[in-house]
C-alpha cells in the first residue's frame, strides 16, 4: 500500500488531532472571509471592505501591504486610514510572521494547498521550474509599473486581490482565474503561485525578519530523517537550517518564506516541531 | 514518492559561495521574465484602464489616471453608499478591475449631502476634500437626441427637470415657439454645466424606452471657446457699460447716392 507524508503521525496522534494546525488554518481563513460575509449576508459587519483595505468593527483599518506599496509608488499621498491599516498590517504581520497571512488569511490557499495536494497523490512532476525569488520580480515589476504609470496597472490581472475581493463582491469570470491558479500548481508549476510568483506573499515576507512568532525544531535530535516535514512544507527551504543545523545552529526556523502553516508540526511522528514563542526564552532570541 | 527533488531544500543550504556566473544567470532571467511581465501588463493596461463614457465615477473622484493609482479597489464606498449604487468591476468587463462605477440608468447617485462614499475611501482616491456634494462633477448632462426627446418634439416632458437634484440651475425649461404647429410652445430642457454634478437622476428618469439625456464624461462632450474670443455682451456687464466711448454714426448709403 503507497504511504504519504503524515500518515505515521495520524496513526499516533489520531485523525483530528494529526491535522490539528491544518484544520484551525482552515477554520482561520473561514472566519477571516466569514467576517467580510457577516455584513453583507446577515447585516452584523464585523469586517468592511476586502483584504486590500477594510475596516474592523468600524474602527480598526487594514490595508494590505502591496496595496499600500503601490498606492505609494503610483505618486498618491493617501489619507491617514490607509496609512493606519499599513501601519496595522505591518504591525501584525511582524509579530506574527509576515506570510502568516499566506497561511492563515489569504483564500487564495487552500485553492493551492488542494493543487499541492493532489499533485502529490498524484505524483506529477515538475515541468516548470520558476527559481523561489520570482516573487521578488514580480513585486518589483508590480511597484515599477505603478511608478512609471501613475496607476496600478498590476492590479487589472493580480489574481489575487481579484479572487479575495471576487469572494465579497462578486466573482463573475473570477471563478476562471481561481481554476487557472489550480491548474497552474497542479499541472504546470510546483507550489507555481504561493510559493515561487505571488507579489502580495512577497511584501509580506519582507516583515518576516522579526517575527516573535516561529516554528522550533524543539526536539531536532529525535529526527529520524522520514522527510515527511520536507514533503508537506509549502516552502521546504526554510526548514534545513533549523533541523540539520547542528547543535550549535538555532532550531528556530527563520527563513523568510516559512507561512507558519504549522503542517510540519502534524506531520511530524516525533514530535519535533512546535510553535515557539521567540521572546519566552532569552537565548532564542539571542540565537 | 518523490524524494529527491525535495532534497533540494537542503542542498541549497550547503555554504558553497555563490559564483559570478550563477549571479549573472539569475540576474538575466530576473531583468527578462520581469521585463516580459511588465511589458505585457503595461500594454494590457493601456487598453484595459480606459473607462467606459457609461460607467461614472462616485462623487470627488481623483481624474482618472490618478484615480486607477489611488483606489485600492477595497469597495468601502460600495459599503458605505446607502443606496447600493456602487460596484466593484468584475473581471473580464469593460471597467478597470475591481475599481467602483455606477450607472446612471442603474442606480443613479442620490447625493447625500454628507458624502459617505468619500468619507469611507482609505487612500483619499474620492477626494476628502469634497465636502459639498453640489460641487462634486460625475459627468454632465447631455441631451444627446433631440430627436426622440419628447419636449423637443413638442410635448410635455419635463421630467428631467422635475428630477433634477439642482433643478432650475443645473437644468432649466426654455421656451422656443413650435414652427411645426405654428402656434404651440416647446420647453426644451438646457442643462449647465457649472451646476450639473453628473449624479445621473435625470438619465435615470428619462422615459424613453433608451434616454435621451445621458451623463457623459465632461471631457468628451464640453467645448472649449478660443481664448482670442471677446463676447460682446460679457465684456459689456463686466464694464456697467458700454465699452465704445459714444455711438459712432455711420452715414446711411443708399443705392444712388453716389459718392
Amino acid at each position: 500500500m503507497k504511504t504519504y507524508p503524515g500518515d505515521d503521525a495520524l496513526r499516533l496522534k489520531g485523525r483530528l488531532l494529526g491535522r490539528k494546525w491544518l484544520l484551525l488554518r482552515r477554520l482561520s481563513q473561514l472566519l477571516v472571509m466569514t467576517a467580510f460575509w457577516s455584513g453583507p449576508w446577515w447585516g452584523v459587519w464585523i469586517a468592511k471592505g476586502n483584504l486590500s483595505s477594510s475596516l474592523l468593527l468600524d474602527t480598526v483599518p487594514m490595508t494590505d501591504v502591496l496595496t499600500f506599496l503601490q498606492v505609494l509608488a503610483s505618486g498618491i499621498r493617501p489619507e491617514a486610514q490607509a496609512v493606519w491599516g499599513f501601519a496595522g498590517a505591518v504591525g501584525v504581520y511582524a509579530l506574527l510572521g509576515g506570510r502568516t497571512f499566506c497561511a492563515w488569511a489569504c483564500p487564495v490557499n487552500p485553492v493551492t494547498d488542494a493543487a499541492a495536494w493532489l499533485r502529490g497523490r498524484l505524483g506529477i512532476g515538475r515541468v516548470l521550474s520558476l527559481p523561489r525569488w520570482s516573487r521578488y520580480v514580480v513585486l518589483a515589476v508590480a511597484l515599477a509599473l505603478a511608478a512609471l504609470t501613475g496607476s496600478q496597472a498590476w492590479e487589472l490581472i493580480n489574481p489575487m486581490s481579484a479572487v479575495h475581493r471576487g469572494l465579497i463582491f462578486g466573482m463573475g469570470l473570477g471563478w476562471w482565474m481561481v481554476l487557472a491558479l489550480f491548474l497552474f500548481d497542479l499541472l504546470l508549476a510546483k507550489e507555481g503561485w504561493c510559493g515561487r510568483l505571488c507579489p502580495n506573499g512577497a511584501a509580506y515576507s519582507l516583515l518576516s525578519p522579526v517575527a516573535l512568532v516561529r516554528v522550533e525544531a524543539h526536539r531536532r535530535e529525535a529526527c529520524d530523517d522520514c522527510m515527511d516535514c520536507f514533503l508537506v512544507c509549502p516552502e521546504p527551504q526554510v526548514i534545513a537550517p533549523a533541523l540539520k543545523s547542528g547543535p550549535e545552529g538555532s532550531p528556530m526556523i527563520r527563513g523568510w518564506q516559512c507561512t507558519h502553516c504549522g503542517r510540519c508540526i502534524d506531520v511530524c511522528s516525533k514530535d519535533v516541531y512546535r510553535f515557539s514563542w521567540t521572546l519566552a526564552n532569552g537565548s532564542k532570541v539571542a540565537s | 514518492m518523490g524524494m529527491p527533488a525535495r532534497t533540494q531544500g537542503l542542498k541549497s543550504t550547503e555554504g558553497e559561495g555563490v559564483s559570478r556566473r550563477t549571479v549573472l544567470r539569475n540576474g538575466g532571467r530576473a531583468a527578462a521574465g520581469g521585463f516580459l511581465l511588465g511589458l505585457l501588463t503595461w500594454l494590457h493596461a493601456r487598453s484595459a484602464q480606459a473607462l467606459p463614457a457609461w460607467a461614472l465615477r462616485p462623487p470627488g473622484a481623483l481624474p482618472e489616471p490618478r484615480f486607477l493609482g489611488a483606489c485600492t479597489r477595497c469597495g468601502l464606498c460600495v459599503r458605505a453608499c446607502p443606496y447600493d449604487t456602487l460596484i466593484l468591476a468584475l473581471p473580464g468587463t469593460e471597467v478597470p478591475l475591481g475599481t467602483p462605477f455606477f450607472r446612471a440608468r442603474g442606480i443613479p447617485c442620490e447625493m447625500c449631502p454628507d458624502i459617505p462614499c468619500v468619507k469611507a475611501c482609505p487612500t483619499g482616491a474620492l477626494d476628502h476634500g469634497l465636502t459639498e456634494i453640489d460641487k462634486s462633477r460625475m459627468g454632465l448632462a447631455l441631451i444627446t437626441d433631440q430627436e426622440t426627446c419628447l419636449a423637443f418634439l413638442g410635448m410635455r416632458c419635463e421630467v428631467c427637470y422635475q428630477v433634477c437634484p439642482l433643478s432650475g440651475k443645473a437644468i432649466t425649461l426654455e421656451m422656443r415657439s413650435n414652427l411645426r404647429s405654428g402656434k404651440h410652445a416647446l420647453f426644451l430642457p438646457i442643462v449647465h454645466s457649472d451646476h450639473c454634478t453628473g449624479c445621473g437622476k435625470c438619465e435615470k428618469a428619462c422615459p424613453l424606452e433608451k434616454a435621451a439625456i445621458r451623463i457623459l464624461p465632461s471631457d468628451l462632450v464640453k467645448g472649449q471657446i478660443g481664448e482670442h474670443y471677446r463676447l460682446g455682451w460679457v465684456e459689456k456687464a463686466k464694464k456697467g457699460g458700454s465699452l465704445i466711448p459714444e455711438l459712432i454714426q455711420l452715414p446711411v448709403r443708399r443705392p444712388g447716392d453716389g459718392p
